[in-house]
């Protein structure tokens, strides 16, 4: 059965990445969407995301029903649903980036700047680093992903850390939920294995 | 744990055609940007840069179309620099498929450009490259042209103002090394690694794996990116790891 991945479109950059290494992973129709109704009805759901929180909050608010629909389908419906970057980082209860923004609000936590006190830990936190699991999960694994970002995930539910100058929050998850900090369409092989597990994922 | 020192090999690319060749052996089409980012994606490379040397602004739709096709087959961060002039460039190439833009000759003219990207995209995309030449001890200038124009500005204060602009990264060129295989300038990269808070990469006149080395440790770099070295099969990104790894520098386990 072919299943449909729906790949939200909010004007946040590198969705073809993303959509690339899904389809290099085995998908086999990945659907890059703007409208709620293809939400409402897909079997997996990929958020991405690059930027400032509040301009992508703002920019996922402003497409017509559609944070209704991902909360109907992935809280209610126990949709498979993917996280990536600051697609993660909107999962958490709000954002505190130029203001603070109301996120999903789907797993308790904030999004802050990153602020290590080691000065040689430099932001962006630009490059290769551990994903290391705090709690087991079918789909995260140890291994070394690319990091590429300057605010960090803090609350409930983190399953992976990394470290910059401290521990940092890698990944988080409930349920049918997933977000990493990290870009799996951008890790190689470590990336396009995870993306191949969240295909065959059955929460 | 800690972020690990970024190996970055760089294509020199014009009308769509890799100019600075590559003689991997088993490439079908060496002159193939794709083909050789592919392989560089096989070989474990950390990133990929690809620097558009196109000369006419008619061509420029080229290096969009390349960075298409790698971005469907590399699952690599890619950086493209050449031609940057506007947020709308920069666009056009993160849209691609381009994960970063370097801006080099705009920012010279105009340093706000930086800001215009890295507010519209935000800093981790947008990298400011800057071209420089000794001209005292201690004092580096700004070039451009391939290093042929003086501008007459000061090329650390050009880089610390374009990193207060937003840049998320500073790619750092020493024009008097670039092609001479002397090793990097690593007075211009540490002084200018010491004074910012985001990453620098270090670049121009590697002609061995202790110029990698000697980049992040006395160099203070984040990233060290080469071309000949690995274009010319003299060294393969493994070969790289494993001398950083040697003198202690953080890196990815390399790939089996």
């Amino acid at each position: 059965m072919a299943e449909h991945v729906a790949l939200i479109d909010y004007g946040a950059g590198n969705l073809h990445s993303v959509a690339n290494a899904l389809k290099a992973a085995g998908a086999s129709t990945v659907e890059i969407t703007a409208n709620a109704a293809v939400v409402a009805v897909a079997d997996r759901i990929v958020l991405p995301g690059v930027g400032a929180f509040g301009a992508c909050a703002a920019a996922l608010r402003a497409l017509p029903g559609m944070t209704e629909a991902l909360t109907v389908r992935v809280i209610g419906g126990g949709v498979p649903f993917l996280g990536i970057c600051v697609g993660m980082q909107l999962m958490a209860t709000r954002g505190l980036e130029f203001g603070t923004h109301p996120g999903l609000d789907w797993i308790s936590g904030e999004v802050a700047a990153m602020t290590p006190e080691d000065p040689d830990a430099r932001i962006p936190h630009m490059g290769w680093n551990d994903v290391a699991p705090t709690v087991a999960h079918p789909l995260i694994e140890p291994g070394e992903a690319y990091f590429l970002h300057s605010y960090a995930f803090s609350g409930r539910d983190v399953i992976a850390t990394t470290g910059h100058g401290g521990s940092v929050v890698a990944a988080i998850g409930r349920a049918n939920m997933l977000g990493v900090q990290f870009h799996p369409e951008k890790s190689q092989r470590y990336g396009l294995a995870l993306l191949e597990r969240f295909l065959r994922w059955r929460p | 744990m800690t972020v690990r020192a970024r190996v970055i090999p760089c294509l020199d690319v014009a009308n769509g055609r890799v100019v600075k060749g590559v003689n991997f052996v088993d490439l079908r089409d060496a002159g193939d940007p794709v083909e050789q980012a592919r392989a560089y994606d096989a070989a474990g490379a950390d990133e990929l840069c690809f620097l558009d040397i196109t000369a006419s602004h008619e061509a420029r739709g080229t290096i969009i179309d390349v960075v298409r096709r790698t971005a469907e087959v590399c699952f690599m961060p890619l950086t493209v620099g050449g031609g940057v002039r506007s947020a709308d460039d920069a666009r056009a190439l993160l849209l691609a498929g381009a994960d970063k833009v370097a801006v080099n000759s705009a920012a010279v003219e105009r340093p706000k450009v930086v800001a215009e990207i890295a507010d519209r995209f935000g800093s981790q995309c947008c990298v400011a490259s800057v071209d420089a030449r000794q001209v005292a001890d201690g004092r580096w200038e700004v070039f451009t042209h391939g290093g042929r124009r003086a501008t007459d500005i000061d090329a650390v204060e050009h880089a610390l103002r374009l990193a207060d602009l937003g840049a998320g990264e500073l790619l750092i060129t020493s024009m008097d090394r670039d092609g001479t295989r002397g090793g990097y300038d690593i007075e211009l990269i540490r002084t200018i690694a010491d004074q910012v808070r985001v990453p620098v990469v270090a670049s121009g006149g590697v002609g061995g794996l202790a110029d990698l080395v000697a980049g992040i440790t006395e160099g203070h770099a984040s990233a060290v990116l080469a071309a000949s070295i690995f274009h010319f099969g003299e060294a393969s990104i493994a070969d790289a790891h494993r001398t950083l790894a040697a003198a202690g520098v953080p890196v990815r386990t390399p790939i089996a």
